[in-house]
C-alpha cells in the first residue's frame, strides 16, 4: 500500500459524560481541567463534560440519549426551549467541536464511555481511517494489561449518530466492565493509559515521525439478538452464564445464550459470529442483548505528517 | 443441653424491588408470582411473595422521593401524612399494614428482602440483631458450595431500625453481589433463587418439628462506615476506592493498607486504629450516602439448637406471657 500523507492534527477534543452515569470519562476529563490541561506539545486540547444535566441526574440521560442525536438530520433540526435537552446540547457541541463535515471541525474527537459488558478497551469508529487504526495498533502494542479492540460501525458518516462522528477524525473509547455509577481505579488507569498514549502519538507524528503501515483486525457489527419477552415486554431470561462476560469468544450455533428465570435453556441458532456489548445494562430497553460481529482484517498504509 | 424452644414461623415474607434497580428480586419474585409455589412439608408455611416499589421498578431507579429501605423507623411509620408525603414513606405504610404492624403479634413471621449490590460481596445476610437464632440457623443451612457467604450484623436498636426487613418478627436482607444495578446477571440470579428455595426448605422442616443442632456461625459486626475524600466546596469525590482493595471484601484492612486512589495517581492509606474488615467496597448507591466503604469487626458467634414449639408449648408460653403482662 502506498505511503500516506495526512495534515498533522492540532486540535483534540477529549469527551466524558456523554451519557451521565459512565464516570471514567467524567473524571479523567475533570482532571484534566483541574490541572488545567489545555495543550500537550502541538496539540491544543478542548476537554468537555457533555451531558451536565445528566451527569448530575446520575442518569444515563435526561430526555433521550445524547449519543444518538449527531445524525446531519438531527444536527439540522429546528430546535426551541421546549425541545429535548439531548437534542439542544447536541446542537451545542456540534457548534463548539464541529461542525461535522467542516474545515472548522476538530481534528480529532475522543469520546470517553463506559459499559458493564466485559469489553476491555475498545475503539468504536464508523470509517475506515488511517490515522484511527494507526493510534489502535500503537495503544494495543502499548497496553498489556487490558485486551484492546476495535469496533467498526459500517454506517455513512451523514447517518453516524454518536459524538464522535462531529471530529474530522473521531473514536469512542469504550470501557468495561464498570457498574453505571460507579468509578473502579482500574478502569480509571486504563482509560487514562489510552488517552495519554493518543496525545503522545499526535505530538510523534505532528513532529514528523513516520509511521509503519500494517494490518488490524477489527469487529463489524452484524446484527443485535434481543431478550425472550413476555406479552408485556418484560424480559424472561437473562444472558446464560456461558455467555455472560465472554465478549469476542465466537459464538456458534447450539450454544447456549439465554437462561430463563425459569431454568430452561435457550441456545443460539445462526452463523459463527462474535458476541460484544453482552449484557449492557443499558441496552435493556433498547432491546439489545448483545450484538453480533464479524471479525476482518483491515490493512493501512505508512503515515507521515504532510507538510506544507 | 436443651434446645431453645421458638414459635414456628406461620408466614413469610419474601420481597424483591425494594431498590427498584436491584433487578435479581425482582425478577425472582415475579417468577415466583407466576408459579405461586406452596410449601408443602410438614407444616406448611404460608409465603408472601412482594414487590416491595413498583413505582422505582418501573422507572428502574433504586427510588422515586426517598430511599424505601430507611423508611421503616417507628417515627417514620407512624408519622403524619399531607399530600406532599414522599412515595416511598406512603408505601412502606402500606407494606407495616400488609406485613406488620411492626413490633405487634399481627407481624409476620419473617421477611426475606432481597437485594444485589455492585460491590463483591458474595451473599450476605444482614440483620439488626447477633442473636436472633432463627436468621443464624438459616444462614448456618444455606452454606452454598460455589457462593461465598457471610452475616453482617448492624447494632441498631430496634426503635431505630430502619429498613423494610424489621417489619417481621424475624428478618433479615439477603444481599448479593456483584451485579451492576439495572442488570441482571445469571449466576446471580441463580444463587438467590436457591438461597430463597432453601430458605424455604428450613422453614418447613423447623415447622413439621426437626431439632436443629447448635454450632458456632462468624458474624461481621458493622463498626463505621468511610467516606471518599472530597472537595470542599463542590463535594465531588476526589479519589476512588484503590486498586489493591477494590472486590477485596472481607479481605481484612490493615493499618497502612491502600485505601483510595486520586485521580492525579496518588496512593491514600487506611489509617484507623485496628485492622477491621471492610464490605460494601464502591456501592454504587452509597455515593451519595457519602460511603466508600464499611468496616466491621468479626467475631465468633455460638448460636444454640433450636426447635420450634409444639401446638401445646405455644399455648403454655402464651399463657405465662398473659400472666406476666396481668400482673405488671
Amino acid at each position: 500500500m502506498e505511503s500516506a500523507a495526512v495534515p498533522p492534527l492540532s486540535s483534540v477534543a477529549i469527551c466524558g459524560g456523554t451519557h451521565g452515569n459512565e464516570l471514567t470519562g467524567v473524571y479523567i476529563v475533570k482532571e484534566m481541567q483541574k490541572q488545567k490541561t489545555d495543550k500537550v506539545g502541538s496539540v491544543s486540547i478542548t476537554t468537555v463534560v457533555t451531558n451536565p444535566r445528566a451527569l448530575d441526574a446520575g442518569t444515563r440521560y435526561t430526555e433521550m440519549d445524547l449519543n444518538r442525536c449527531f445524525t446531519d438530520v438531527l444536527l439540522s433540526s429546528p430546535v426551541t426551549e421546549s425541545s429535548p435537552y439531548e437534542l439542544r446540547r447536541a446542537q451545542e457541541l456540534n457548534a463548539q467541536l464541529g461542525p461535522k463535515g467542516s474545515a472548522e471541525a476538530v481534528d480529532l474527537l475522543i469520546d470517553l464511555h463506559n459499559t458493564t459488558a466485559n469489553m476491555g478497551l475498545c475503539l468504536i469508529f464508523y470509517s475506515i481511517d488511517w490515522i484511527t487504526l494507526h493510534i489502535y495498533k500503537h495503544i494495543q502494542n502499548k497496553m498489556s494489561s487490558v485486551p484492546v479492540r476495535a469496533i467498526q460501525l459500517d454506517i455513512p458518516i451523514s447517518d453516524a449518530y454518536s459524538l464522535e462522528s462531529v471530529g474530522k477524525h473521531g473514536f469512542a473509547i469504550e470501557v468495561g466492565p464498570q457498574p453505571n455509577g460507579v468509578l473502579r481505579a482500574d478502569i480509571f488507569n486504563m482509560v487514562k493509559e489510552a488517552v495519554d498514549l493518543t496525545l503522545a502519538w499526535l505530538q510523534e507524528f505532528n513532529s514528523g515521525r513516520s509511521y509503519e503501515g500494517g494490518t488490524v483486525e477489527a469487529y463489524t457489527l452484524v446484527r443485535s439478538v434481543d431478550y425472550p419477552r413476555d406479552s408485556a415486554g418484560k424480559i424472561t431470561a437473562a444472558i446464560h452464564q456461558d455467555l455472560q462476560d465472554n465478549d469476542f469468544k465466537l459464538l456458534r450455533s447450539g450454544d447456549p445464550i439465554f437462561q430463563k428465570f425459569s431454568g430452561e435453556t435457550l441456545k443460539y441458532d445462526g452463523e459463527d459470529l462474535y458476541p460484544f456489548f453482552v449484557n449492557e445494562c443499558a441496552y435493556y430497553e433498547k432491546k439489545i442483548a448483545f450484538h453480533l460481529a464479524q471479525r476482518k482484517t483491515f490493512s493501512f498504509p505508512s503515515i507521515c505528517v504532510k507538510k506544507d | 443441653m436443651r434446645p431453645v424452644l421458638l414459635p414456628r414461623l406461620c408466614r413469610v415474607a419474601v420481597c424483591g424491588g425494594t431498590h427498584g434497580n436491584e433487578l435479581s428480586g425482582v425478577y425472582l419474585v415475579r417468577e415466583m408470582l407466576k408459579t405461586e409455589t406452596r410449601r408443602e412439608d410438614g407444616e406448611s408455611a404460608s409465603v408472601l411473595m412482594v414487590l416491595s416499589n413498583p413505582r422505582a421498578m418501573q422507572q428502574c431507579r433504586r427510588y422515586v422521593d426517598t430511599d424505601l429501605n430507611r423508611c421503616f423507623t417507628h417515627a417514620t411509620l407512624n408519622g403524619p401524612v399531607s399530600d406532599g408525603t414522599p412515595y416511598e414513606i406512603m408505601r412502606s405504610r402500606e407494606l407495616n399494614a400488609m406485613l406488620g404492624p411492626k413490633g405487634s403479634r399481627a407481624a409476620v413471621d419473617l421477611v426475606c428482602d432481597l437485594h444485589n449490590t455492585t460491590a463483591n460481596m458474595g451473599l450476605c445476610f444482614i440483620a439488626y440483631s447477633d442473636s436472633d437464632w432463627i436468621c443464624l440457623h438459616i444462614f448456618r443451612y444455606l452454606q452454598m458450595p460455589d457462593t461465598p457467604m457471610r452475616f453482617i450484623h448492624f447494632d441498631v436498636s430496634n426503635k431505630e431500625s430502619y429498613s423494610l426487613y424489621s417489619i417481621g418478627k424475624h428478618g433479615f436482607a439477603m444481599e448479593i453481589g456483584p451485579q451492576p444495578h439495572g442488570c441482571v446477571k445469571s449466576d446471580i440470579y441463580t444463587a438467590m433463587k436457591e438461597g430463597v428455595q432453601h430458605m424455604l426448605d428450613w422453614a418447613g422442616y423447623f415447622n413439621s418439628g426437626c431439632l436443629f443442632e447448635g454450632g458456632l456461625v462468624d458474624v461481621f459486626t458493622m463498626v463505621k462506615n468511610v467516606d471518599y475524600p472530597r472537595d470542599g466546596e463542590t463535594r465531588n469525590i476526589m479519589a476512588t476506592i484503590h486498586p489493591r482493595l477494590q472486590d477485596r471484601d472481607f479481605c481484612l484492612l490493615h493499618p497502612g493498607d491502600p485505601l483510595f486512589q486520586t485521580f492525579s495517581g496518588e496512593t491514600l492509606t487506611y489509617n484507623g486504629n485496628e485492622p477491621l474488615y471492610p464490605f460494601f467496597i464502591n456501592e454504587c448507591a452509597y455515593y451519595e450516602k457519602g460511603i466508600a466503604l464499611s468496616l466491621a469487626r468479626k467475631k465468633c458467634v455460638t448460636i444454640p439448637s433450636i426447635r420450634a414449639q409444639t401446638e401445646e408449648e405455644e399455648e403454655q408460653a402464651s399463657e405465662q406471657s398473659f400472666a406476666s403482662e396481668e400482673e405488671e
